[in-house]
């Protein structure tokens, strides 16, 4: 039961690796923004899985089952993370979009003119 | 790039009953998941949807982007104004002065697991409604603006 | 009576004003562009008169606890909680006050020069909107005492100024700077919340006085304390990370990059308060200590040798603003190097963290001063490049005049400010270790160099003819920069009143961790 336990940890470093792999290694601008995302979602995966107490329910007042509940402030934590990660995806696709518009690419290599 | 007529007269079916599901999701925001932002973004998605079903072309004679912009901004201001109300009052910033006190949104809730009336909590659904209206006209904004940045090269 | 209740509900109405300002600013704008300016003015001017209220308060009295949501301000542990504070609490003590003392005359400074330098660009309800919102979360980022607030109001400051960045969206350049910050800026922000994810998982509080009185310096603190270091650092441009610096600051407006370096500033802040207040004694200071004085000497000599060959004027001044952040990492860095030690922190650790800290305030003023000076040629003749200019100095004699007093405050010439807080840093920093000291003095010799250099290209020389009918700088910007110059030549002129009076409360309180528990926890 142990490994149980670790299982939501595990999958968290997989996707952080996975999503700072893409920033660092692909060329093309939507990839790295995906990346971004991806990583982001192994930040809420961390702080949801925070508050887990075993047997407990969700920490819902109207007609709950039992007064045991999983802690609620890494959710709002968590919420509050979701919608700044909205706000940031739509500003970098924006950005995307500008940067299309201007070069007709969106490859890294070829729109870099800000040098040393 | 305009969609089939079964997919738009679906769309125009369908969006009704996405609005109704997301205000419902906003209004009930302190007694069941959801709130503002989840509310606000469901019927945003909804509004998606139709622009995605009739083209692009199509729509922007009626949802315009500066009636959006207005929306989000009446959205915030009155999130803040209702905050701020308290401080008139002589109370901290978003003192909840609206909670076990009678008046809108004013019954007194009994502690513990109980079934969860509307009219309780005070400035919280204020506060999601709020939100809801911003996030609906915010993400609008959003999309429309990006398609509208786009070149349209194909029929 | 009313006086009274402003005051004690400032630290509220300090964020209060510039969001709600902001949000109300694309209806005002619909109306005219003149009563656009005023609102934005008038909001700038109230900020201003709330954040010097507030400082006049907790300079006078003491910390200022004000609780969001509570029955009245000062209540931050209610009574049926059992001794924790459950709402967000802002925690307002001089170290904040001075940083919103900062952010104030700056702002101000900042708008009165936008108001005639951006008038040539459209859309300008958005770029005033962005700029509140980037005031509202400088003021909220230093006075708030809750680490997600802090994060929050991190992730408002650089949303907005990622868009601020990218206002000149009619070439490709300035969009490529602002991608390039914003996605270093919000990989730096998702590693601030991995290790705020790590306290709360801990301490199970998100407050930083409850998490600094629980604080037992384990394996996973020092794995937060390094992610703390690692992001906030890449926020204020220290060296390793700093490769966002030039870019963001060549290619924004000039007004905005004014305003970038308060920003810096305030994630500097941010660092301090992350290693002083939550950790303080419990980590290990001298390593910690000198892991700070290594990136600020690594930041001191990397940004003045890179800025040497630079043609670009604002690219070359954001170099110097990487090096003089390394400075105030020296100064701060050799204070906690001797923060467990009383001797030795009584014998030069607190000059050395009131140079720091005083350097910090001077920067502010000094490198907005420059980045606005270079901004109004920018205005009046279009180029940036050094090699292009030349002979400014028979048509624009006011902002020669205040490049000068730039020019020589950073380098660190007497009557000036740069002077006061290097003095202190040379001195301190070189009874704890003269070959750092002797480091930062060569530093500021290329400092001078580079700026005489610059000087030289631009305002020396024989009139060109291409420049032959090139005005001076319109009112409003001269205005502006009068403020900062103002302020650069006063505390210049009587440091010691400016030391006792603002900096030493300051650094008191940053070393004070005891003190700033018991103002929140109500002397638990």
């Amino acid at each position: 039961m142990l490994v149980f336990g670790t299982i939501p940890y595990l999958v968290i470093v997989a996707l952080a690796v996975i999503g700072l792999a893409t920033v660092a290694l692909k060329r093309n601008l939507i990839k790295i923004f995906l990346g971004i995302t991806i990583f982001e979602s192994a930040i809420n995966l961390f702080l949801v899985s925070l508050g887990y107490r075993d047997g407990a329910v969700a920490p819902i007042f109207t007609d709950a089952p039992s007064t045991e509940m999983v802690m609620a402030t890494p959710q709002a934590l968590t919420l509050t993370s979701i919608v700044i990660g909205v706000a940031t995806t739509a500003l970098l696709l924006s950005f995307a979009v500008l940067i299309w518009k201007h070069y007709g690419t969106v490859d890294t290599d070829k729109i870099r003119r800000l040098k040393e | 790039m305009k969609m089939s007529k079964i997919v738009r007269t679906g769309a125009n079916i369908l969006y009704p009953l996405v609005l109704i599901f997301g205000l419902y999701i906003v209004l009930h925001g302190h007694l069941t998941p959801g709130g503002g932002f989840q509310g606000g973004a469901v019927i945003a998605t909804g509004v998606v949807l139709v622009i995605v079903a009739n083209s692009y072309e199509a729509v922007t004679g009626m949802l315009q982007k500066v009636v959006f912009k207005a929306q989000e901004s009446i959205g915030l201001l009155l999130f803040i104004g209702v905050a701020a109300i308290a401080i008139t009052l002589g109370l901290p910033f978003f003192y909840n002065f609206l909670a076990n006190s009678g008046s809108i949104f004013g019954l007194s809730v009994p502690f513990g697991p109980n079934h969860g009336d509307l009219n309780t909590a005070g400035l919280i659904p204020i506060m999601n409604i709020a939100v809801g209206i911003e996030v609906w006209g915010g993400l609008t904004v959003i999309i429309l603006s990006m398609l509208s940045g786009l070149d349209r090269k194909e029929a | 009576m009313i006086t009274d209740a402003i005051i004690a509900n400032s630290p509220a109405l300090l964020v209060m004003i510039p969001l709600i300002a902001a949000f109300a600013c694309p209806f005002i704008g619909r109306i005219s562009p003149a009563v656009r300016n005023i609102w934005v003015v008038g909001a700038m001017v109230l900020t201003a008169a709330m954040a010097l209220l507030l400082a006049g308060e907790v300079f006078s009295s003491g910390t200022v606890v004000y609780t969001f949501g509570a029955s009245a301000p000062g209540m931050s542990v209610p009574p049926d909680s059992g001794g924790i504070p459950v709402r967000i609490v802002f925690t307002v003590d001089a170290m904040s006050a001075l940083m919103q003392i900062i952010g104030a005359i700056t702002g101000l400074s900042i708008v009165l020069y936008s108001i005639a330098g951006d008038r040539r660009h459209t859309g300008l309800e958005s770029y005033y909107t962005l700029y509140l919102l980037m005031i509202a979360g400088v003021m909220g980022m230093v006075s708030t005492g809750d680490l997600f607030n802090f994060f929050v109001f991190l992730e408002i400051l650089s949303i907005s100024s990622a868009g601020l960045i990218a206002y000149r969206i009619d070439r490709g350049v300035a969009v490529e700077a602002a991608v390039k910050y914003f996605v270093l800026s919000t990989i730096g922000a998702m590693v601030i919340l991995v290790a705020i994810g790590i306290f709360y998982g801990e301490y199970d509080a998100l407050n930083i006085a409850v998490i600094a009185s629980r604080m037992q310096f384990t394996l996973l603190d020092q794995v937060a304390l390094v992610l703390m270091i690692a992001a906030l650092g890449m926020k204020c441009g220290a060296v390793p990370m700093h490769f966002w610096t030039p870019d963001a600051y060549s290619m924004a407006p000039s007004s905005i990059t004014a305003m970038l370096v308060v920003a810096s500033q305030a994630s500097l802040y941010g660092l301090f308060r992350v290693v002083f207040t939550l950790y303080n004694v419990t980590l290990n200071a001298a390593t910690v200590g000198w892991i700070i004085i290594v990136l600020g000497v690594l930041s001191m000599v990397v940004g003045v040798t890179m800025a040497i060959p630079q043609k670009d004027v604002k690219r070359l001044m954001a170099y110097h603003a990487i090096s003089q952040t390394g400075y105030m990492l020296l100064g701060v860095g050799v204070g906690l190097a001797v923060l467990g030690n009383q001797s030795l922190l009584d014998a030069f650790g607190y000059v050395a963290m009131e140079g720091g800290i005083f350097h910090i305030i001077n920067h502010a003023m000094y490198k907005g001063l420059l980045f606005l000076t270079a901004g109004a040629i920018f205005y009046r003749i279009g180029t940036r490049n050094l090699n292009r200019m030349g002979g400014l100095g028979h048509n624009m004699k006011y902002t020669m005049v205040f490049f000068v007093i730039g020019a020589l405050a950073i380098a660190g010439i007497p009557p000036f400010n740069g002077f006061a807080s290097k003095l202190m840093i040379y001195e301190s920093v070189f009874m704890f270790n003269p070959i750092l000291s002797i480091i930062a003095m060569v530093v500021s010799i290329l400092t001078l160099a580079s700026f005489v250099k610059v000087f030289h290209s631009i305002f020396m020389g024989p009139r060109l003819p291409e420049y032959a009918d090139v005005k001076e700088a319109p009112a409003p910007m001269l205005i502006g920069m009068g403020i900062l110059a103002a302020v650069v030549v006063l505390f210049g002129l009587f440091p010691g009143v400016v030391v006792d009076h603002l900096i030493e409360p300051a650094a008191q309180a940053l070393v004070n961790q005891g003190a700033y528990i018991s103002a929140v926890m109500g002397g638990a």
